[in-house]
């Protein structure tokens, strides 16, 4: 058995989005631009789609920007936000420690540039929280950037408190939702959000594809100069299969919570059980406040690479934070910016399951990991010195 | 192409002379926690040839790798020469590392050394210190920019 629990990287693409994509590549393969017959298809194709996805997150089509993915709707989102905030001399941007680095490099450009960024504490439990950004807003504040759900520790934040607080301050609210969308409910005027990332291929969509949504009336500035695509917002020709793909899958995952949240979280509920069985663990992140299919534990004593490519022998496809699988000395910054010394935070292990999982691939997971930590404490010399009692146990 | 050869798998899944030494005549310990590798590497010493050698490490594949390859380079060797084992050394006959994770062969070579000085201080052997001047062994290896 090998079992993929790597979700939250990326996801295996639905059959349903598949076979929405497969006539935009030989059949109506025309350039939306085109005036004649094909290109007229593929228009009203990213018409419907861009319908469809507004309809989804409660928008209006034109408040939706087809992009190349979560990175991109980030980047561009921060930024416009940034240029309309300069222009009425505010410099101000609120964001937490623990975004992704599409958020995260994004905002330490604009910090050489003179921009002043305030990232918030995220606790111990890896969330932050409405009166932390009511706190921090400030007269010249451009932008409040937070994301709905972490992608190493899968905890979710107050997004519609937050998103409440900066609509009566008046001041932007983007969200980067990649984690979040088709996962659980996202509503942007319910949760007060005035931008919104997404990215198709988190949700069995296709990879290389995303959407921006940005409020009426909220100026975007380009990212990507050319032609008068996405409204003279995104140069480039549409990506009509990916965009039509992405629209099909956040159809069937949105229409599929009802099913698919109560699902998982009982998966995840197992897991978590399963491996807090270990001894010396810890789940990082709230037990609660959190997407349904992301775990994320720590192991005292052994590295997270060595975990992992054990885990891939023994059939588990999952990730860590540790230094080893970044390509960086440091630990993940998620894991660091949650309080974890770095010791404890190279021994961590992330499982993303999701609808297409069972409950068999569950146990052949909890059935390989103790016997892999083990193994690996046994040659560790932190666990040696652990177990002597020369060093105080952490977890 | 994957991110590992077949002969670092290979010391990975099935690491040579992993485990504890009881009656160790050098112990050496290199790396730290933070970094996310340690090596502890035991030996046995007769006639000044290494007669036996063990591991344990914490990291990653190639840390593990590492340390299985330079225990089995130095098993019979005599002290001189397993003091000449460079880093160079362990990456070759690992048919090479990625350029981020040389310092784990680094690591094995610096393990072989502090275990050899820990035998000459165990036994009173007399010994130029400029012989370990590169060896610090409580180091903080060559990782730029530490916070």
């Amino acid at each position: 058995m090998y079992v993929y629990a790597d979700n939250a990287a990326t996801t295996r693409t639905s059959e349903t989005a598949i076979n929405a994509m497969l006539p935009f590549f030989r059949e109506t393969y025309g350039n939306a631009s085109s005036l004649h017959t094909p290109g007229q298809r593929a228009m009203e194709a990213l018409v419907a789609a861009r319908e469809k996805v507004a309809a989804i997150l409660n928008a209006d089509p034109k408040e939706i920007y087809f992009t190349s993915g979560g990175s991109e709707a980030d980047n561009q989102a921060i930024v416009s936000a940034a240029r309309n905030g300069a222009r009425r001399n505010k410099r101000h941007i609120i964001s937490t420690a623990f975004e992704h680095h599409a958020v995260l490099h994004t905002l330490d450009k604009l910090k050489k540039e003179g921009y002043e960024i305030e990232l918030l504490d995220v606790h111990e439990n890896g969330v932050v929280t409405a009166e932390q950004v009511a706190a921090a807003i400030r007269e010249d504040t451009a932008l409040v950037t937070i994301m709905f759900a972490n992608n190493e520790i899968g905890t979710l934040q107050p997004i519609a408190e937050i998103g409440a607080v900066c609509r009566e301050r008046g001041v932007p609210f983007h969200c980067d939702a990649v984690q979040a969308v088709g996962h659980v409910p996202v509503d942007v005027k319910a949760l007060n959000v005035d931008m919104l990332s997404l990215s198709a291929h988190k949700f069995h969509g296709p990879k290389g594809v995303g959407a921006l949504y940005v409020r009426k009336g909220i100026p975007v500035v380009n990212i990507i100069e050319g032609g008068q695509q996405e409204r003279g917002k995104r140069g480039g020709t549409e990506n009509t299969p990916g965009i039509v793909g992405m629209a099909a899958a956040m159809e069937e995952a949105v229409g599929n919570l009802d099913k698919s949240i109560p699902y998982v979280t009982a998966l995840r509920e197992r897991l978590i059980e399963g491996l807090s069985q270990i001894p010396h663990s810890r789940l990082n992140g709230d037990r609660d406040r959190r997407v349904p299919g992301t775990v994320n534990f720590c192991f005292e004593g052994i590295e997270g690479e060595s975990l992992l490519l054990l885990l891939d022998e023994k059939g588990v496809a999952a990730s860590s934070g540790s230094a080893c699988t970044s390509g960086s000395l440091d630990p993940s910054h998620v894991l660091l910016a949650i309080g974890l010394p770095h010791d404890v935070a190279h021994g961590s292990l992330r499982l993303s399951i999701d609808d297409e999982n069972t409950p068999e691939e569950v146990e052949h997971i909890l059935s390989v990991v103790p016997g892999i930590v083990e193994y690996l404490r046994d040659m560790s010399p932190i666990w040696d010195e652990l177990q002597k009692g020369e060093k105080p146990y952490l977890l | 192409m994957a991110l590992y050869s077949d002969k670092v798998m290979d010391h990975f899944r099935n690491p040579r002379n992993v485990g504890k030494m009881e009656d160790a005549d050098g112990i050496g310990e290199v790396g730290n926690a933070k970094c996310g590798d340690i090596m502890r590497m035991y030996i046995k010493v007769e006639d000044d040839i290494i007669t036996d050698v063990k591991f344990i490490t914490f990291g990653c594949g190639s840390a593990i790798a590492s340390s299985s390859m330079a225990t089995e380079m130095i098993k019979g060797m005599p002290i001189s020469e397993a003091l000449e084992l460079s880093n160079k050394a362990v990456t070759e006959a690992l048919d090479g590392l990625p350029a981020h994770k040389l310092h784990c062969s680094v690591l094995a070579e610096e393990a072989v050394r502090a275990a050899v000085k820990d035998y000459y201080d165990k036994n009173g052997i007399a010994y130029d210190p400029a012989l370990f001047a590169d060896c610090d062994c409580a180091h903080e290896h060559d990782h730029e920019s530490e916070d």
